[in-house]
Order: structure tokens, then sequence, then C-alpha cells
């Protein structure tokens, strides 16, 4: 086992907002008293440029090291904007680091894209060479292996029609096949799996596992945890530009779904909640009724909801009510329900405690709907106590509520209504025979 | 964060090292190299794509300019009367066309790499300036047509005693190629450059190309250019590279040498610089473009 690929406290640092708004007198003349050793006058006036709370300035990539040995597949995963793709720029040499650097053992080809350099005007044949050479193969390399390119994509029967008359799966399922055949030690891909259709799909992974047994070093980068599971030996987890998690994939994967998941959400540093604020909502979680937190539920399913509240005692509230206003994500009211509107009081309130609302059979189709809630000294004409608009996402996913197993869209209407059918022998209404119909 | 000073360790076993300060003069040759196949095919490409769908095909090599040449004998020769004293007009005319329609290509197409290329970069590591490199091939190898033609042209009006006289000066011919080639390069990598972080600097290049060709002596003999004016016109390298070109062939002309050393280093000059500032945008222009 030898080290072929050595990251070392990479960062990359993107500037915010308008690049390039300055002009090119406005730059000569910044460079100008840089040169001389005197401030910029065009420096904006907050101060260091180069400072971690800067505002102008993103770091997608901070610090990250990791070594990867020969014949690893490191799977690195993240969520959108956890900084993968940067550093997946970095080590393929799209652009530089800001700092730190990259040690690398061998040919590297990296696919972050499938079809890279097709020339439209050209023909099939012609493509594989030119994309093939763009990925870093030299002209025999490709000769050697364009019959088995070729078969592999499927377009014998095209490969000298001009590739502007191709399908687009053509184009697609011809680039992965040049691709696949790279003949490189390291090999790093982004998601590019996700292209053809299912039978092609499952072709390139095959294609994808052959390339990681045969004993080469592979980078995959991708969000899809099954793909990463089967695929890799190792992973690392990144989130907001750094690396948080290095260990085998399996470790990863349940790292990142552990990370990702944040199931209780801590409302107490809300500064955008109304009210007079003797009895206040700290934290809202959903749970199932046997008292496991929830990310997100199905529909039919048994809900609790727990608001978590403290009450600073300088008052009582013999009918609070407690409202709950439930939205689609656009704002259009859905339902609500509050704990006097179904008949429930509190009449004493601890300093602290949880009020909980069951919500059974949920009669809502997939969707992310909002909640916000209103605690209220009265059911109606009351003084409000506490209140926070759309303090908690509820993501709602397809369930059984329906004994079809089926749940229309949201499109098809906000709410579930159960419902009973039947058919019945009758005689038509009145109306009908006296108008002479039959 | 300013990067630390590391002691210097061996770096050898590595056959790439990627970091975030690259040497002024570190263009990496060697990989370029390793990209032949590349360039190859990219000229290629260059060549049958562009005859693919069209009437004349190949015969597009030939037409812009001779009919270049023919409107400039007309417009210059016939109408303004512009003389050219001591030459056959249509050689004259010819050799200059030829001449700046390369070097204005070169520049003008290299100038757009960035942008032209945008989504290539910002998908696939190659070294960048296999771009430019190919386009200076796919020119040469135009040229050499144009080349060739002028001299189909030239050859029998020289035996049948049209006023041409080739001298032994045409053994600075193959210098005169590769200070125009360099010029064309180094002169587009800097637009290139630029053009990446002000937008203007695109059309500035395409408009101020037009404009240079007046005082190129395109047109015009630098002997006509009245003496006062004359260190103007030989601070623009092209003037040199023309001027000698056509004293070569034609036997005709005010240049001297010096002048033509002065042009050659300005030339190398503008390639060093051209290639310092691509290989220094390169690096970081996919965040920006």
């Amino acid at each position: 086992m030898s080290t072929v690929l050595k990251v070392e406290n990479v960062s990359k640092r993107y500037q915010l907002g308008e690049i390039n708004r300055r002009m090119l007198y406005e730059e000569l003349q910044s460079r100008w008293a840089r040169w001389r050793g005197k401030p910029d006058p065009n420096a904006p006036v907050t101060g260091d440029a180069l400072d971690a709370n800067d505002k102008d300035h993103l770091w997608a990539v901070r610090n990250v090291s990791f070594d990867v040995q020969h014949g690893d597949v490191l799977g690195v995963i993240g969520h959108n904007g956890s900084g993968k793709s940067t550093l997946l720029k970095i080590l393929s040499q799209i652009t530089a680091p800001t700092s730190g650097r990259v040690l690398i053992k061998g040919k590297v080809a990296s696919l972050l894209e499938v079809g890279t350099g097709f020339h439209l005007e050209l023909t099939g044949r012609d493509n594989v060479f030119l994309n093939g050479t763009f990925l870093g193969m030299t002209h025999r390399e490709v000769a050697r292996q364009f019959d088995e390119i070729v078969a592999f994509s499927g377009v014998e029967d095209f490969i000298d029609t001009p590739v502007k008359r191709y399908s687009s799966g053509m184009r697609v399922r011809l680039a992965f096949a040049v691709a696949a055949h790279l003949e490189a030690q390291i090999l790093i891909i982004d998601e590019v799996l996700a292209v053809g259709d299912a039978a092609f799909q499952q072709k390139c992974i095959g294609k994808m596992s052959e390339v990681a047994q045969g004993g080469r070093t592979v980078l995959f980068v991708s969000h899809n945890a099954a793909a990463v599971e089967n695929l890799c030996t190792r992973g690392v987890v990144m989130n907001k530009g750094e690396l948080v998690f290095s260990g085998t994939q399996t470790e990863a994967i349940a790292y990142y779904s552990a990370s990702t998941a944040i199931k209780t959400k801590c409302l107490r540093d809300r500064d955008d909640r109304s009210g007079s604020g003797e009895v206040r909502i700290v934290a809202m979680e959903l749970r199932d009724p046997s008292g496991r937190l929830r990310h997100n539920v199905n529909a039919g399913d048994d809900i609790d909801l727990w608001l978590y509240f403290e009450n600073n005692g300088k008052r009582a509230f013999p009918r609070l009510n407690v409202k709950l206003n439930v939205t689609t994500h656009l704002g259009a009211p859905v339902f609500t329900q509050s704990n006097l509107l179904a008949g429930e009081s509190f009449r004493e309130l601890p300093s602290k405690g949880a009020f909980v609302c069951r919500i059974p059979r949920l009669p809502l189709p997939a969707a992310v709907y909002r909640i916000s809630y209103i605690v209220n000294s009265e059911y109606r004409r009351g003084e409000k106590i506490d209140a926070i608009s759309n303090a908690l996402e509820l993501p709602v996913e397809n369930g059984k509520f329906f004994p079809s197993g089926e749940v229309p869209a949201i499109q098809a209407g906000v709410c579930l209504v159960p419902a009973e059918w039947r058919m019945e022998s009758a005689p038509m209404p009145v109306q009908l025979t006296a108008a002479g119909v039959p | 964060m300013k990067p630390k000073p590391e002691p210097v360790e061996d770096l050898s076993e590595w056959s790439s090292v990627i970091t975030a300060q690259q040497g002024w003069f570190d263009f990496r040759f060697k990989e370029i190299w390793g990209a032949r196949d590349l360039i190859k095919l990219l000229v290629l490409r260059d060549f049958t794509a562009s005859c693919k769908q069209t009437i004349l095909g190949p015969f597009w090599f030939f037409v812009p300019p001779i009919f270049t040449a023919l409107v400039y004998m007309i417009a210059f020769g016939r109408i303004a009367k512009v003389t050219t004293p001591g030459t056959a007009q249509y050689l004259f005319y010819f050799a200059g066309v030829i001449l700046w329609s390369y070097f204005s290509a070169s520049l003008v197409r290299t100038s757009s790499t960035f942008n032209t290329n945008k989504e290539l970069f910002g998908k696939v590591y190659f070294p960048r300036l296999v771009m430019p490199i190919s386009v200076l091939i796919t020119n040469l190898i135009n040229f050499a047509f144009q080349f060739a033609l002028f001299a189909i042209l030239f050859v029998p009006a020289w035996y049948f005693g049209a006023p041409a006289h080739p001298n032994w000066r045409i053994v600075v011919l193959p210098v005169l190629i590769f200070q125009m080639a360099a010029l064309g390069f180094g002169a587009g990598c800097i637009a290139s450059a630029l053009t990446t972080r002000y937008r203007d600097m695109a059309l500035a290049v395409t408009f101020g190309t037009q404009l240079m060709m007046f005082v190129s002596c395109v047109v015009t003999p630098l002997e006509k250019v009245p003496p006062d004016y004359r260190w103007l016109f030989i601070l623009n390298p092209m003037v040199p590279i023309i001027e000698s070109f056509r004293y070569a062939f034609l036997g005709t002309g005010v240049i001297q040498l010096w002048q033509l050393v002065l042009s050659f280093c300005m030339s190398m000059v503008i390639l060093v610089v051209g290639l310092i500032m691509f290989t220094r945008v390169q690096r970081t222009v996919m965040d920006t473009a």
C-alpha cells in the first residue's frame, strides 16, 4: 500500500457578490499602491480581506487534508454546497487552491461531466478520439480500446454519423463509454452515473465496480448513499467546506445520515417571535406514537407534535389556547388545530413542560409543510402570549393513508379525506324519469 | 493567511504537485509535450469541421486573401492611387494581406480562448496552452497554403520579367515566420488574459486589429510614410516583418536590419509576457468566467 494522493491543508476561497466591478484604472491604482507598500486606496474599509469572518468571501473548502492509498475507492459525501465539488475541481486542476497543496502519484483523469468537448460537426468516431484525448489519453491508447468503447456504447451503427444527428441519449452513452475506458491510475468521478435509461445506468454501475476492483484508485463524489456503499471502500464526509469525518464507507454514511437529520427544532434563539412572553415555546419535535424522534413522517401515520414550553409563572392562564397553523410551503393554509378546539384545557402550568398534539392518520399528501404556532390567553379575543410563524417544517412523504396505498399528489388537493364507496342498484331519481328519459 | 515558508523537501516521487502559487516562468512545457496528440486532433478538428457543409470546402483557404488583395488593389492602388514603387502591385498587396491575415486571425482567435472554451475548461483539465498552440498551428497551415499561392503567382511573374527582384535576403523567411507566429501568439495570450477580467477587451481587440492594419504597411509601403512618422511605424512589430518579407521577394523597401532586430526583440518580449499572463490567469479563471 502506498499513498498515491496526498491532500495537505487545501483551502479555496471565493469572492462573493459582484466580481470585477472594478475598472482597469482602479485596478492599476490598487496594484501601484500595493507595490509601493502603501495602503490600497480602493480597499474596503472593513479591513483585512483575508479575515475569516469576512462577509465578502466564502471558504468553499477549508483546511482539508487526507491521504488516499493505492487501490482505495474513496467516496466523498456531503450536502449540496458542502465543498465537495470544489475539492474535486482542485484535485482535477480545473482551479487552483487558495492555499495548501496536493501531491499526486500517477496520471489523473477526472470525469466531472460526460461528453466534454464533443464537437457536433464531427462523426462519432472522431469524437471518441477527441474526447478521449481531452480526458488525457494518447491517440494510441484510444485506438487500442476503440472497438471496446464502441461496443460498450451500443451506437456501432452510427459511429460514422456526425454527432449532431445523435439523440441525446446516444451522445451520453458514447461519452460515458469513452470515460469508462480511461487508462488512468487515479480516477475522479462526479455524480455522472445519473445518465441514460435504467438499463444503461445498470451497465455503468457495473463498469464502475469493475474499475474499482481492478486495483485503480477512484475518488467518487456523490450524495447517493447506496452507490457509495456499494462502490467505495472508504468514505469522507464534508460539511461547510471542512472534512468532518474519515473512515470506512459504511461509517461515513452512518455519520452523514446522522448529521443530516436535525430532529429537535430549537426555537430558543428565534428573534422573530411576538407576544407578551410569559409562556414561551422553546423547542418543537416530531415523534411517532412509540416516542421515537422523527425527521419526516408518512401520510397516514399517527404523529405527536411536541411543543416544549417555559413558564415564568408571573401570570396564570386558566384558558390558555395553544394553536397550530399548518400551511403549505407557499403559505396556503391547510388546517388549524388547538387544545381548546379539541376540548382540552391546560389549567395549571408547570415552569417547564411540553404540550403534545396527537394527529391520528395524518391526512396530508406528500410535501413539505410549515407549522406556525400561537399561544393565546383565550380562544377568542385573547391576548397573544407567544407566537412564531414557520416554526417547524413538516416533511410528509407518501404512506399508506388509503387502503390502496396510493396517495394523490398535492396538486390534486391539500388534504386527504377518507371515504367509503359502495354500489347500489336503485331506480333513477324522479327528476330524470319526469323529463322523459327512459 | 500567508503561506508559511516550508523546508525544502524532495517531491520527486510525486508525478504532479498542485500548489497555491506557481512560478512566473513555470510554463510546464513538458505537460504540453505530453498533450501533443490533443494538439494534433484539435488542429485536425478545425480543418475538418470548417470544411463540412460548405460549397467551396478547402478553397476557402484561398478565397479571402485573393479577394482582399483585389479589393485593396482597386481601392488603394487604382482609386486612391497609392503607388508601390518598383514592384507589381498584386504581389505587393498579396504579400501584405497573407502576412497580416495570419497575424490578425491568430490574435483574434487566441484572445477569445477562455470565453469560447469556458464549458470545456470548467470540466476537464489539460494544459490550457494547448488551445492557443493549436490555433497557432492551424493558422500556420493556413498561411502555408496562402504562401504557396503567393509562390504560384510570384514565380511566373518573376520569370516573365515582372518587376520583382528576389534576393539573398530570402534566407530570413524562417525567422520572419517564427517572429510572426510568436507575435500573434503572444499578443493573443495577453489579450485572452485581459478579456477574462474586462469584457470590453474583446471588442477592443477585434476593432483594434482592424484599425492597426492601416498602420502596418499592408496597404501602403513604408517608403510612402513621411520620414517624420516612420519611427512610429517601426515600433509596430508587424511593420518590419511585412516590409522585410517584401524586401526579400520583391527587392524594394526601406527596411533596415536594426529595425528588424528591434521588432524581433519586441516580439520575444510580447511572447514571454503573453505566456506569463496566460499561465497566471488560467489557474483561477474558471472561478470567475
